[in-house]
């Protein structure tokens, strides 16, 4: 399962690397959101960093939506998901490598928005840097989620539009979790109490994937 | 067709994807070490026999066999293993070389990476090994997935329909490696829209209509 | 024998218990002290939202998880966890909006952003997502497995949201019925106005479960008989 999951995950970052599209439309995507985010704030409060934390974790939740899209998106063709599933891949490691995946475009984008919300929306540099953490953990379980609500949004009608349906309903407590805790690190409170929920939604996806993404892909 | 027990065994078999009936009741054996050719117009059901056999799609009805798997209650994964398939359009990730795609593909298996120059040369592609599958020409990609099943080496190979597309060179390419593939004992079935026109393989010719065998020449 | 006299009874006694539910909780309970007129939403809004967070919503789960157990796996659970799914939308809401109605003079807007509130809602839109995700799918067993799995997620997930928003924040009246302490609060007719609510409304969702699942049973005769139909006619297909 772990050899499957790294050589999975290995091949998206390859595919990735290769295509620039995380590169030149998912983050610039991002940082667009961010500067729109000051803008829709009005000009008294856009320099306020009270509300940076929550429109940093909101535009990652648009930015996670275009990055699972282009998870499934990678698969392509018919052709190209026979010929690997006839590779009879473990689903468990082909589901942990592509959260894999997911979750380090999620950290790579993430730290570059956090910049972003240090510059543009002037929260400070300490108490961004401690809410590491809970960024990591609760963008690694946006990734895990992703990657099921991926597999579950392909093949049918309007894949991309299914998506944000399905999954923003389940993003809701990660972005809670998310807000508070880079919050309360911003106060220099203790980060732990929202680090949990997002640590046990991690590991619930992280469950939920291994024992069903092989009944996703039965046929 | 030899004495041996058949590879494939289907009785009455129905596929029905969405309320369409893909096939609708499909009736046929194949011989281990054979090749058969599956021919008809377009929406015959050439496609979902060779998906059927491959355990790519459920068998709604009816009874089928394949590689001793029974297609509605046997592992379907544990066939799909032991089956390789090429299809008319892209098999592969188009932003891998090659030589990266048949990489993934070894490591999954646990093939050893040596193979891979070994069929890249078989397959004529050593030169474009670096090239992205995507900017291979048509004959090339299908050369790509030739060599992606002689590095998987299934015991069945379903071919839908490899020779669209191609010119008298690669047609004649395609006939020597699926005469060699049966000689060294395994069971190939292609699609095609046209009875083959081979001088050097002898194949079953089975007509679909309507998702129906309605002619074997076998 | 006893089966077909349950289902039989099903619908009158779901009617009777609700129209008594609404004499008592409309003309024989007295007004609250604190709360006047307004109490009298206790009789609704709590049994709906008992049906629509835990009854219903864990029939669809449980039939969910049944579906994808190999064992069990059969289009009955399938349908069972469909039917269930839309009658929940139904009772969720009510729940939204008998909370509203009790939200407006309590709290003085009809939205507020609190957690049980927020909670329900998100539940809601798992709920929504769900038949949206079968609208998307056109082949049954597809439709049966994808639902089955999403149907599992939004339960695991319910805890999750539940103690995330209800940290973020809370408002919400405690239980109404107990003290801290577990004793009760309602007495007398209040109460037995009360347990008779939850009973009828468990009963009203059972009932709309039937009716719904037997309307299903309908539609999938129909779809299999156009099966029937498009099989002849492919097959004529291959005759000429």
């Amino acid at each position: 399962m772990i050899r499957i999951a790294l050589l999975v995950a290995g091949k998206d970052l390859r595919i990735e690397r290769r295509s620039r599209v995380l590169l030149w439309q998912v983050l610039p995507f991002g940082v667009t959101g961010l500067l729109l985010s000051g803008l829709a704030l009005g000009p008294t409060q856009a320099g306020h960093s009270s509300a940076a934390p929550g429109l940093f974790y909101l535009v990652m939740l648009l930015v996670a939506l275009l990055m699972i899209n282009r998870s499934q998106v990678i698969e392509g063709s018919t052709g190209t998901k026979t010929s690997i599933a006839t590779l009879g891949l473990d689903p468990a490691g082909v589901f942990l490598g592509k959260a894999l995946a997911l979750a380090v475009e999620l950290w790579l984008t993430g730290a570059v928005l956090l910049a972003g919300s240090v510059l543009f929306l002037h929260t400070a540099l300490s108490g961004t840097l401690s809410a590491l953490p809970s960024v990591a953990v609760t963008l690694g379980a946006l990734g895990a989620a992703g990657s099921l609500y991926g597999a579950l949004s392909g093949g049918g009608q309007g894949p991309a539009t299914l998506l944000p349906m399905l999954s923003l309903p389940a993003f809701a407590p990660l972005l809670i979790a998310g807000e508070r805790s880079f919050s309360a690190a911003l106060r220099h409170g203790s980060i732990w109490r929202w680090w949990v929920i997002s640590l046990v939604a991690l590991v619930a996806y992280l469950a939920l994937g291994i024992l069903l993404y092989g009944v996703l892909e039965e046929s | 067709m030899s004495n041996a027990s058949p590879v494939v065994e289907l009785r009455d078999a129905v596929v029905m994807i969405g309320g369409f009936p893909l096939l609708s009741g499909v009736t046929v054996e194949m011989a281990p070490r054979s090749l058969t050719v599956v021919t008809g117009a377009n929406g015959a059901g050439k496609t979902s026999l060779l998906r059927l056999l491959g355990g790519l799609i459920t068998l709604s009805r009816g009874y089928g066999v394949v590689s001793g798997v029974d297609l509605k209650t046997g592992d379907l994964r544990e066939l799909r293993r032991r089956v390789g398939w090429l299809g008319h359009e892209g098999s592969f990730y188009d932003d891998l070389s090659a030589e990266e795609n048949l990489t993934f593909a070894a490591k999954a298996l646990q093939r050893p990476i040596g193979e891979i120059a070994v069929v890249l040369e078989r397959v004529g592609l050593s030169r474009r090994s670096s090239t992205p599958a995507k900017k291979l020409s048509a004959g090339q990609r299908r050369r790509l997935g030739l060599a992606w099943l002689l590095l998987r080496r299934p015991e069945t190979w379903l071919l839908d329909e490899p020779y669209a597309s191609l010119d008298d060179e690669g047609r004649t390419f395609f006939d020597d490696l699926i005469g060699d593939v049966v000689a060294g004992g395994a069971t190939v079935v292609v699609s095609a829209h046209d009875p083959l026109r081979s001088d050097s393989l002898a194949p079953r010719t089975l007509t679909l209509a309507g998702g129906l065998v309605v002619g074997d020449d076998g | 024998m006893i089966k077909q006299l349950a289902q039989r009874l099903l619908g009158p006694l779901t009617l009777v218990l609700l129209v008594l539910t609404f004499w008592l909780g409309l003309w024989v309970t007295p007004p609250d002290k604190i709360q006047g007129n307004l109490a009298r939403l206790l009789y609704v809004h709590p049994a709906v939202a008992w049906v629509a967070l835990y009854v219903s919503f864990g029939t669809a789960a449980v039939a969910s998880a049944l579906y994808l157990w190999k064992r069990t796996r059969s289009q009955v659970m399938d349908r069972i966890a469909h039917c269930a799914m839309e009658v929940s939308i139904v009772f969720i809401i009510v729940t939204l909006i008998t909370g509203s109605i009790w939200g407006r003079p309590t709290w003085g807007v009809w939205w507020a952003w609190d957690a049980r509130l927020t909670s329900t809602a998100i539940l809601g839109l798992f709920e929504l997502a769900y038949l949206a995700l079968r609208r998307a799918n056109d082949d049954p067993d597809l439709r049966a497995r994808r639902s089955a799995v999403f149907a599992i997620i939004a339960a695991v997930n319910v805890p999750i949201i539940h103690f995330s928003v209800d940290w973020w924040n809370t408002l919400h009246q405690g239980a109404t019925a107990f003290t801290e302490n577990g004793n009760l609060l309602v007495h007398g007719i209040m109460l037995w106005t009360l347990f008779i609510s939850l009973f009828a409304f468990t009963l009203l969702f059972f009932w709309l479960l039937r009716a719904r699942y037997r309307l299903e049973v309908l539609r999938d005769e129909k779809y299999h008989a156009s099966l029937d139909e498009a099989l002849a006619q492919r097959r004529r297909e291959g005759v000429h």
